[in-house]
């Protein structure tokens, strides 16, 4: 018998692995009976959730986290078995901040240190200069967004509180508002960045694979009773997203992929935007691509592995920046948000090199490494924070401590 | 029990059912009601009504602007919770279904806010009714219309009456297992592309 179930998406590129297990027919060969829904915010997904309307949906990485702990005005019990791909984001600024920045010695690499510096340059002088404070936009609160973009504003010397001003803002709105002088710069996921360069409404300064390589973003979050009521629907499910991942990891379906993603019902726009996105070539101007190593993983290096190191390393982050405080029990439950023991047990027929353990330290591979794994061939890495940092999650307290002080 | 004394603002980009809320609020003896189509500025405006009860579309894609400006903002002073209650389950069902979302200054009494809410839910219910109605009566008359022409058509290459043309496209229908509609929505496309 078919089972049905709901699941929302926001029209953005790293839904693909969820649109591909639809379109591709990887959900129906697992008894699946897949709805999908397009949603126009991350709060009607997370209401919507918490209601019953969805019993899954694409979110970014923190808001099971976020939900778990109360923080949303109505938190449902949230639960991350998947990870929907690894990376995917960029940090665009406005023609004029990035001819300031220029000037200031980024040399338009999209290395994060070194655009980082500019940046910082361009901050300080508008301060003596006694002019406003630059805006940056970001998609949510509870986003790998906010908090990368505040990790690499930080680790430049730019308070992200005190020196800028974040805002949140719809991603399809930003590149106007960047056009317009709203905001300054932000940082989005594709097509948003792309979209922005191609037309000249700003330039890519720097990219979320760089500041963090091989880093999360956004999960499968299911509600928390459907995954103890029905382990088989779920385990159904991971396995035809999985399916679904490899499809998307190979080259030679990228302009099948960048098609499903280009209709009206999905993201609605030109495929080749998208093509070359999925293929590592970044727009960082109206004419300008630029190369970029594992911009966005959908299944190598265990890039749907939702791993407890990451679920922890946005929860330190949270607790950086204010919203919400560290205790033991607030730390287990963000790790415990994110379910590697469901992973393996939904994937375990599949003989797929599953991670042996939970946690990783993360930033610690330098080079691609191979790890112990239930079959051969599982390679990892690099994984490195640009400012040569390492999360060891077994630690979080000090690394906690010493980002704070 | 005065109800004038509540602060509401109703966020919506349709200016229409924005003002059947409006509408109902007053009837209900709701005299601060602000509303704004737009979300631009939106927060100077919550900062100086300071709103008890805020009333928005759970569609509207500028939620999370404004969910993190009740979480980060400095000037919006009170914390403000989406609906009265969290155990308030239908409540919460039913407004999600009619596509209310709604955000609630802590403390206020859920007797205070429960009317506001079932009023917001059956006036966003009746109006998606309204729409649909529309819709259908819309879609409707597009059907008459190619109806009509799919008749004069075969009128005109068959040399039939009215009744007898309508009857052809009837049996058709039949035979197929179709709707009227589609026969002749398939009869003119031929037609024009025979004229072309």
């Amino acid at each position: 018998m078919m089972q049905d179930i709901s699941i929302g998406f926001v029209p953005l590129l790293d839904s693909a692995v969820l649109l591909a297990a639809q379109e591709k027919g990887f959900f129906a060969a697992e008894g699946l009976s897949v709805k999908l829904t397009r949603e126009t915010s991350w709060s009607a997904i997370r209401d919507r959730l918490a209601v019953g309307h969805l019993q899954a949906a694409h979110v970014l990485g923190p808001m099971p986290i976020a939900a778990n702990l109360g923080l949303f005005p109505l938190s449902p019990s949230l639960v991350a078995p998947f990870a929907l791909g690894l990376g995917g984001n960029a940090i665009a600024v406005s023609n004029a901040l990035g001819a300031a920045m220029e000037e200031a010695g980024d040399n338009r690499d999209l290395d994060p240190a070194r655009a980082g510096q500019a940046l910082k340059a361009v901050v300080e002088a508008r301060r003596a200069a006694g002019l406003p404070r630059l805006r940056f936009g970001v998609v949510y609160i509870f986003s790998g967004h906010n908090l990368e973009l505040r990790y690499w504003l930080a680790a430049n010397g730019i308070d992200p509180d005190a020196d800028v001003d974040i805002v949140v803002l719809p991603p399809p709105f930003m590149p106007d508002a960047l056009m317009t002088g709203r905001i300054d710069g932000y940082c989005a996921g594709e097509p948003w960045n792309t979209m922005a360069a191609r037309s000249g409404a700003g330039r890519v300064v720097t990219v979320k694979s760089r500041i963090w390589r091989s880093s999360p973003e956004k999960v499968l979050a299911i509600a928390a009773t459907l995954c103890e009521e029905q382990p088989d629907l779920i385990d159904a499910l991971i396995r035809g997203l999985y399916k679904a991942a490899v499809w998307c990891g190979a080259r030679d379906n990228h302009a099948e992929l960048a098609a499903i993603l280009a209709t009206p019902d999905h993201l609605g726009v030109d495929a080749s935007l998208l093509k070359p996105v999925l293929d590592g070539a970044i727009a960082i101007a109206a004419t300008e691509e630029v190369q970029v190593e594992d911009f966005f993983l959908p299944c190598e290096k265990a890039a749907t592995f939702p791993w407890q190191s990451h679920a922890l390393w946005f929860y330190s982050q949270m607790v950086r920046w204010g919203l919400c405080s560290h205790s033991p029990r607030n730390a287990g439950i963000a790790a415990n948000s994110y379910r590697p023991d469901i992973y393996r047990r939904a994937l375990k027929p599949l003989n797929a090199a599953l991670p042996g353990a939970s946690l990783k330290v993360e930033g610690a591979l330098l080079v691609p490494t191979p790890v112990g794994a239930s079959a051969a061939g599982l390679i990892l890495g690099p994984d490195g924070f640009f400012d040569g940092r390492i999360f060891d999650p077994d630690r979080i307290g000090d690394y906690i401590r010493e980002q704070m002080s | 029990m005065k109800n004038s004394d509540l602060t509401i603002l109703v966020i919506d980009e349709n200016a229409i059912r924005a003002s059947v809320i409006e509408d109902g609020l007053r009837q209900a003896g709701h005299d601060n009601v602000t509303v704004v189509h737009e979300l631009l500025g939106v927060a100077r405006i919550i900062e100086r009504l300071a709103p008890d009860v805020i009333v928005i579309d759970i569609e509207n894609p500028n939620r999370d602007m404004l969910e993190s400006l009740f979480l980060l903002s400095r000037s919006v002073k009170r914390p403000i919770a989406m609906f009265v209650d969290r155990s308030d389950a239908d409540s919460i069902q039913a407004a999600v279904e009619a596509g209310v979302s709604a955000y609630v200054v802590d403390g206020l009494r859920k007797e205070r806010i429960k009317p506001i809410l079932d009023m917001a839910i059956s006036r966003f219910n009746a109006f998606s009714r309204m729409a649909r109605e529309l819709e259908e009566a819309k879609s409707q008359l597009e059907n008459r219309k190619v109806i009509d022409r799919a008749k004069s058509i075969l009128m005109k290459s068959r040399g039939l009456d009215e009744e007898t043309a309508y009857g052809l496209l009837r049996r058709t229908a039949m035979d197929q297992n179709r709707k009227i509609v589609e026969i002749a929505q398939s009869l003119v496309m031929t037609a024009g592309l025979l004229e072309k």
